[in-house]
């Protein structure tokens, strides 16, 4: 129509034809083809991209994707045990409210003064984790604790000019996957030997591998496998003992309740953020963070923007900016400490809102109610015949492993049960960890009623009985 | 309407709330939010739930968090956030390689959709069939736009892309026995990450430099390949935004003393359905979700860095992948050569979200469009920011630029004294914002303008306008710009504080340790 021909897309307001035509004209060009002649013509792609007509209305774009949406299943239409370094917590609205602001959400890299707000958000998350994690350095948010880690510990290869690590052998494998990934080949990184009973590290592996040339050790606490690492301070121990430092995952959501790593001797303190009011997003809503002591040569061995806090000009007023930016991969490329980029600043800021609404008693609440909840979730399970919860002795948070082997099934059998009575079962171990046999970690949050617990056991003991 | 609008200074001033820090507005008792308590029953059979902890696990003294009331903790950040300018609200052209374009709303309500929102990664793939679909298909619609044969979402920016890249690098040469190739080439005018994340990797990196023509030389890169070469990875166009018409030949090179060749395409706003990776011979490249394909920069994240490989290289690519099999989509993580993981789950599923509804508002003649409006929108600039007082756009002369240009102000900085630091800094005082460039400056006194297809020429004209008023306050009251902002939240900072390790505070208990400010 030649009407439609007169306008232009909803996003590109110089589409407009006349609009074109009056711009190439001030700039003294034919045609939009005169601004590519730099680009040969061997180089030139002259055939339509493969991908369908544009769905240029609103309405009918938005119907389009719904309906694709329409078909997954969220945590917030069944019960979900799901887990794992991912949680269906609760997001409260005034965290969406903000992370959603134009203002933050379509800024970017302003300088601290028109871009003051984000300076100063990102600044109050740091100090707001630090209180958290009772250290006095966060950095701004990295990409999610696989990074937080992997960094945590070339920080510590740097810092201590050593390249071996010690890891917990009982780590989530994907992130001793990415953590190799990282560190490999400049660091090497081995794994330590566990209690089978309990998931807790061996401290007689750790000892007979301590050695001068590692720089760091690393566990996490609560373990992937949800039990409390209790030997913290004695690890710390041994480490500082051999000249190491000891690096610490940590689930900033059991602080509340929970002895913050920095108390029993870690140096370096790492984990994931997306529990403090970032939605799951099918893992989109993860974050990393790093923290550590007020020492100039740990802080100096940073990749990440670290913020602070400065005076301006007028008396009495502050302001912010990037502290000891020479550190850094935009300061002086290779040969900055790693490399900085975009990562997950929102998700960071979104943090901050929810630790300054929540205060100290919403965190103590959430450790108490989380702690409750999965006591009484495993106590259940434990009366089911043939079901053993939690598997590994000894105390947990809000994870644990579920031993089924006792039910005769398999745990992928079970979760395609319980999935046809609406609830998503425990992240199978049966892969990532075959020693446990048909083992699950079960998570519960505050996302999950009692009746639903009462119900989601009521279902499995109706399924192992229908052997 | 008969009457444009004529570009002008847009007298504004910025919020200034004076808020004060969160921890400021701490009054013991207060509460923002009340966590869900424990139901009934509970307690009876398990008691207190701490109780069953080992004592030395419990914290004895509760997080120094603040407590502050709901809507105080609302309002708090709202000011914040008045403090702050979004693309949303200024013409956010003064960034430039970092594609400050329009992210349409719907994107950010779809993606807030519960159907999305509360996916949890790790579940049965059935359930997550609709955001599966999403990803193979931004996986086709990428291809189709690089010629590339496989893409991962998984890293989470471009960066993190550029690590992946390296990754597959060195898991190439390892697998063909040819793990002694320890030197990764690359440019001046490409992304800091592409020589960093290779040092991450343990490479030497060899870095070109530009020559007259503002473009490194096919003879600078024969003197540095030879057999110790692992890879290169170049930026096309850099940030010159001057196409390399070279890039194949760069390529064959590489390609000749047995490297891989990774294209940094994370700005490709230029070039949809112009010229892709795969004509030019590469083995990868990766596209930042967050520049050309429409997704919001959310202050520095979540992104996304979607990286394209060919058919040889996609078994080194992370796991999962998604696969369709004509009826369902599923994961696969049966990669043995891959280089395993390195982003937790499947990459930023709500950021791949937006970029797919936002190719689908477009489709693939509006893809063309984008681009085609970007390149004019940028030579338009470029036509008229020459005419300002002061300002050049070094190399090139009288050649067409593709998405963007680095100038420089180096004549106004010789006459009058006045930095681009300062001119960045005075624009806050007009809403606007203007970033220096990359390091190292190469180009004296550089900034870097991109106007994406976004912004009406109206908007493109109010820019040029305070530039224009801007250098001509350089010559007639150069005291303004340099003390600037005047208008803006706080002014000049005390850049001290930042870099001695006596002052730095970068939370609040450092603060009060070193500045000994008071606790409201």
């Amino acid at each position: 129509m030649p009407d439609q021909e007169r306008r232009g897309h909803p996003y590109i307001p110089n589409s407009v034809p006349q609009v074109k035509a009056e711009m190439l004209a001030a700039i003294g060009a034919g045609s939009i083809e005169e601004l590519y002649a730099d680009i040969p013509e061997r180089l030139r792609f002259r055939e339509p991209l493969d991908i369908p007509e544009g769905i240029v209305s609103e309405a009918l774009l938005r119907r389009h994707v719904e309906g694709l949406l329409a078909r997954n299943t969220s945590c917030a239409e069944v019960t979900s045990f799901l887990g794992a370094g991912c949680c269906h917590h609760y997001v409260p609205a005034i965290c969406d409210e903000i992370s959603r602001r134009s203002e933050f959400l379509t800024a970017y890299a302003g300088e601290p003064y028109e871009d003051f707000g984000r300076f100063q958000a990102l600044w109050e998350y740091q100090g707001l984790m630090a209180e958290l994690l009772d250290m006095d350095i966060c950095n701004v948010p990295t990409y999610d604790w696989f990074q937080a880690a992997s960094t945590s510990l070339r920080m510590a290869g740097r810092y201590t000019g050593r390249s071996r690590a010690l890891v917990a052998g009982n780590i989530g494998p994907d992130r001793l996957r990415a953590i190799r990934n990282y560190c490999e080949p400049v660091m090497q990184i081995e794994t330590l030997g566990a209690d089978p009973k309990t998931g807790r590290m061996d401290l007689a592996d750790l000892q007979a591998r301590l050695d001068g040339a590692v720089a760091a050790v690393y566990f996490e606490n609560p373990g992937y496998l949800g039990f409390l690492e209790t030997a913290g301070a004695r690890i710390a121990e041994l480490a500082h003992g051999a000249g190491a430092l000891l690096v610490v995952g940590a689930d900033p959501g059991s602080l509340g309740v929970l002895t913050p790593p920095s108390q029993y001797g870690a140096d370096l303190v790492c984990g994931d953020i997306q529990a403090l009011g970032n939605h799951m997003s099918m893992g989109g809503g993860m974050a990393g963070f790093i923290a550590t002591r007020d020492e100039e040569k740990l802080v100096m061995e940073f990749p990440s923007r670290l913020f602070g806090i400065a005076g301006t000009e007028v008396p009495g007023e502050y302001g912010f900016g990037d502290v000891a930016y020479e550190r850094t991969s935009f300061a002086h490329r290779e040969q900055g400490k790693e490399f900085i980029g975009t990562a997950a600043a929102l998700h960071g800021i979104t943090a901050a809102v929810y630790l300054a609404l929540m205060g100290p008693a919403g965190m103590r609440d959430l450790g108490v109610h989380l702690t409750q909840k999965a006591q009484y979730l495993a106590r259940r399970l434990d009366a089911v015949p043939g079901v053993r919860a939690p598997g590994l002795e000894g105390a947990f948070f809000k994870e644990f492993v579920v031993d089924f082997n006792g039910t005769g099934r398999t745990v992928a059998a079970i979760n395609q049960a319980l999935l046809a009575q609406g609830i998503f079962g425990g992240r199978d171990l049966s892969q990532e960890f075959p020693r446990l046999g048909q083992s699950a970690l079960y998570c519960v949050t505050e996302m999950v009623a009692k009746e639903e617990i009462d119900r989601f056991v009521t279902v499995l003991t109706t399924i192992l009985g229908g052997k | 309407m008969e009457t444009r609008r004529q570009a002008k200074v847009r007298p504004f001033h910025q919020a200034k709330w004076n808020e004060e820090l969160i921890f400021q507005l701490h009054q013991r008792g207060e509460r923002g939010i009340v966590v869900a308590p424990v139901e009934r029953g509970i307690e009876a059979e398990v008691g207190d739930g701490l109780s069953a902890l080992p004592p030395a696990m419990l914290r004895r003294t509760p997080p120094a968090l603040p407590e502050v009331g709901q809507m105080r903790v609302l309002k708090h950040f709202l000011r914040l956030s008045q403090e702050n300018l979004g693309a949303d609200l200024t013409i956010d052209i003064g960034q430039g390689t970092c594609t400050m374009k329009y992210n349409p709303k719907i994107d950010d309500v779809l993606a807030a959709d519960p159907k999305l929102a509360e996916l949890h990664p790790l579940q049965d793939p059935s359930t997550l069939q609709g955001a599966l679909e999403v990803m193979h298909k931004l996986d086709l619609y990428l291809r189709a736009i690089s010629g590339m044969d496989r893409f991962s979402l998984q890293p989470a920016s471009g960066s993190a892309a550029i690590l992946n890249m390296v990754s597959i690098i060195q898991a190439y040469h390892l697998d063909r026995g040819e793990g002694t190739r320890d030197q990764i080439i690359t440019t001046i005018f490409s992304h800091p990450s592409d020589a960093a994340a290779a040092a991450v990797k343990g490479y030497e990196v060899i870095t070109l430099f530009q020559g007259e023509d503002g473009l490194p030389s096919v003879e600078d890169l024969r003197k540095a390949v030879g057999p110790r070469t692992a890879g290169l990875l170049i930026t096309n166009p850099e940030d010159t935004g001057i196409f390399n018409p070279a890039i194949d030949e760069f390529v064959r090179v590489v390609h000749e003393a047995g490297g891989l060749c990774g294209y940094d395409q994370a700005n490709a706003n230029g070039i949809l359905g112009i010229t892709r990776a795969r004509e030019a011979g590469f083995d990868m490249c990766f596209f930042n979700l967050h520049k050309t394909f429409g997704t919001p920069h959310g202050c520095g994240g979540p992104a996304g860095g979607a990286l394209g490989v060919t058919e040889a290289l996609s078994g080194f690519l992370p796991v999962p992948l998604v696969e369709y099999d004509g009826r369902n989509y599923s994961l696969n993580a049966a990669l043995p050569k891959s280089i395993g993981k390195t982003r937790a789950f499947f990459g930023t599923v709500q950021v791949a979200l937006k970029a797919y509804a936002w190719i689908r508002a477009l489709g693939a003649e509006g893809l063309r469009e984008v681009s085609e409006v970007a390149v004019l929108n940028n030579n338009y600039m470029l036509e008229k920011i020459q005419q300002i007082r002061g300002a050049s756009a070094p190399y090139a002369k009288g050649r067409r630029r593709i998405e963007q240009v680095r100038y420089s102000w180096e004549q106004l900085h010789r006459e009058t004294g006045v930095s681009t630091e300062d001119i960045a800094l005075r624009m806050a005082d007009y809403g606007m914002h203007l970033w220096s460039s990359h390091h190292p400056f190469i180009v004296p006194q550089p900034f870097t303008i991109e106007p994406t297809e976004s912004y009406s020429r109206d908007e493109l004209d109010e820019y040029l306008a305070v530039l224009a008023r801007i250098s001509e306050e350089a010559y007639t009251e150069p005291e303004t710009v340099k003390t600037a902002p005047h208008r803006s939240v706080c002014r000049r900072i005390d850049p001290h504080d930042f870099d001695d390790p006596a002052r730095w505070a970068i939370t609040w208990r450092l603060w009060l340790r070193k500045a000994r400010a008071p606790r409201g």
